[in-house]
């Protein structure tokens, strides 16, 4: 882990229409560091996974990323050029839905290989060879580079989904409910998986989850969203072996097994 | 060695129930501890008296409401996350009643954890902890052909190894265990006392609770009761 975080907000707000969705939200992020968001639904979690991620702007507040070359540069006041450029290198963003992360029309490598392409790779054996490599890094088997996700079980899209993820090596992974679409054995599969990944290339990550139980295995922080305010703060185990807010409490309690 | 290894003064934890109405729960009340490298301590004091709650602020899982703790001289009580978590890397190590693993991982890669986590992308770093990994389960007697298998299905005792396993692979400064040897036939307990009184020369702070009279009595050089205070 660095000595500076490479994500910061601060005084993030939002509002559709009459409802609030997000107010006085502040964070920090290091390298290395994954951070679940947990809330139930309409909690604001998810806007406030888009406001950091750029795909929002926030009515109030700034993001800052701390970019390679660059230093801290403003999310949300860069050009739509530079917003694309991290999003297709040092960003990444799972969807809860794989097919909202996929191509669902192209082949598994070309999915894997179309980051590597925007930024101007064009030798196909080197494509190909890193497609397969990613492949495996999410267990599977590289025969199946050039079948098509329609083919995949909804536990291989969504591991699909994370290998065109880390094809560029980002620094920093963006997920939305990562594993809630899936069954629960293929969820235990997967976040044993990501757990690895994070570990293993040192990413940084924001996790919005509703499941205690993978923010327990994922997590080293935990922040709690209420009617898009952060209600608690802690490591992971401090929030959900000694929760302090009321609804803190009512989450912990009705989790299965938190 | 003048500074303890550990010292809590006026340490205050509470609970405050919300679902009952706001109930208050007060389990430790201005409890002050010294433990010095190569101390043992066996907290007493009956079922409800926060033995398990002190090791668990301690550690810093549970938030004090008062007081202090600092290890090697490095505040817990308030301390920001990341400091907390360096400040467990570096000085403490915690064997907790129930294994608490990820459901597919094999019990080898449990146990390397601590170190696998700082190998980085390294396959001899991941190999070397994992030979290391191995060496302190056969000394606990927990058979190869488990190795290889996630610890959810195996019995209590053969859990309790693996995780007594992995909070000593590394050994730190300052131990804390709770109930290290309570799932243990008489061979693996006295394996597990040995470790002990190993780490403990070798200069551990350590502070625990054993049920066992017969482990406390080979162990704790010392005994501290949390109903008296002393």
């Amino acid at each position: 882990m660095s000595e500076a975080p490479i994500l910061r907000a601060a005084g993030l707000a939002k509002r559709f229409g009459a409802r609030l969705a997000l107010a006085e939200v502040s964070l920090e992020l290091w390298e290395g560091e994954v951070l679940a968001v947990v809330g139930e639904s309409g909690s604001g979690k998810s806007t406030l996974l888009a406001c950091l991620a750029g795909r929002m702007a926030p009515d109030a507040g700034t993001v800052e990323f701390r970019t390679r070359h660059e230093g801290w540069r403003d999310v949300h006041a860069m050009s739509e050029a530079a917003r694309r450029l991290l999003e297709r290198t040092d960003w990444g963003f799972v969807h809860q839905r794989p097919e909202d992360g996929l191509r669902m029309t192209v082949s598994a490598g070309a999915n894997i290989g179309e980051r590597l392409m925007a930024l101007g790779a064009r030798r196909y054996g080197w494509i190909r060879a890193q497609a397969a490599h990613w492949l495996a890094q999410v267990e599977m088997d590289a025969a199946r580079l050039d079948e098509s996700p329609l083919a995949f079980s909804g536990g291989m899209r969504q591991r699909l989904q994370i290998a065109r993820n880390l094809v560029t090596r980002p620094r920093l992974v963006f997920m939305d409910e990562p594993t809630s679409g899936l069954d629960v054995s293929v969820q235990a599969r997967l976040v044993d998986l990501l757990r690895g990944l994070v570990r293993r290339l040192s990413l940084a990550a924001i996790v919005v989850t509703h499941d205690l139980g993978v923010a327990r295995l994922l997590a080293h922080r935990m922040m709690v969203l209420k009617d898009g305010r952060v209600v608690e703060t802690g490591l992971t185990d401090q929030v959900l072996d000694d929760p302090h807010h009321p609804y803190t409490q009512q989450l912990v309690a009705s989790a299965l097994a938190p | 060695m003048n500074e303890p290894a550990l010292a809590i003064r006026g340490l205050c934890k509470s609970f405050v129930l919300h679902a009952q109405g706001g109930v208050e729960l007060r389990v430790l009340r201005d409890v002050t501890l010294e433990v010095r490298a190569g101390e043992c301590v066996a907290l007493e004091g009956r079922s409800g008296s926060g033995k398990s709650t002190l090791l668990k602020c301690i550690y810093g899982t549970y938030r004090a409401n008062a007081g202090s703790i600092r290890v090697l001289g490095r505040e817990v009580v308030g301390a920001p996350p990341r400091e907390l978590l360096a400040l467990r890397r570096e000085a403490l190590g915690y064997v907790s009643q129930f294994l608490r693993a990820v459901p597919r991982v094999p019990a080898l890669d449990v146990v390397a954890e601590p170190l696998i986590e700082r190998c980085g992308e390294s396959a001899e770093a991941l190999a070397a902890a994992r030979r290391a990994a191995g060496q302190l389960l056969l000394r606990l007697r927990v058979p190869m052909r488990l190795w290889e298998v996630p610890p959810a299905t195996f019995s209590g005792g053969e859990q309790q190894r693996v995780n007594i396993a992995r909070a000593l692979l590394e050994p730190r400064p300052v131990l804390l265990l709770d109930e290290p040897t309570a799932a243990l036939d008489a061979d693996n307990r006295a394996t597990v006392v040995a470790l002990i009184g190993e780490l403990r020369r070798a200069g551990a702070a350590i502070v625990g609770i054993f049920h066992d009279a017969r482990v406390r009595d080979a162990v704790a050089t010392r005994v501290f009761d949390l109903e008296r205070g002393r």
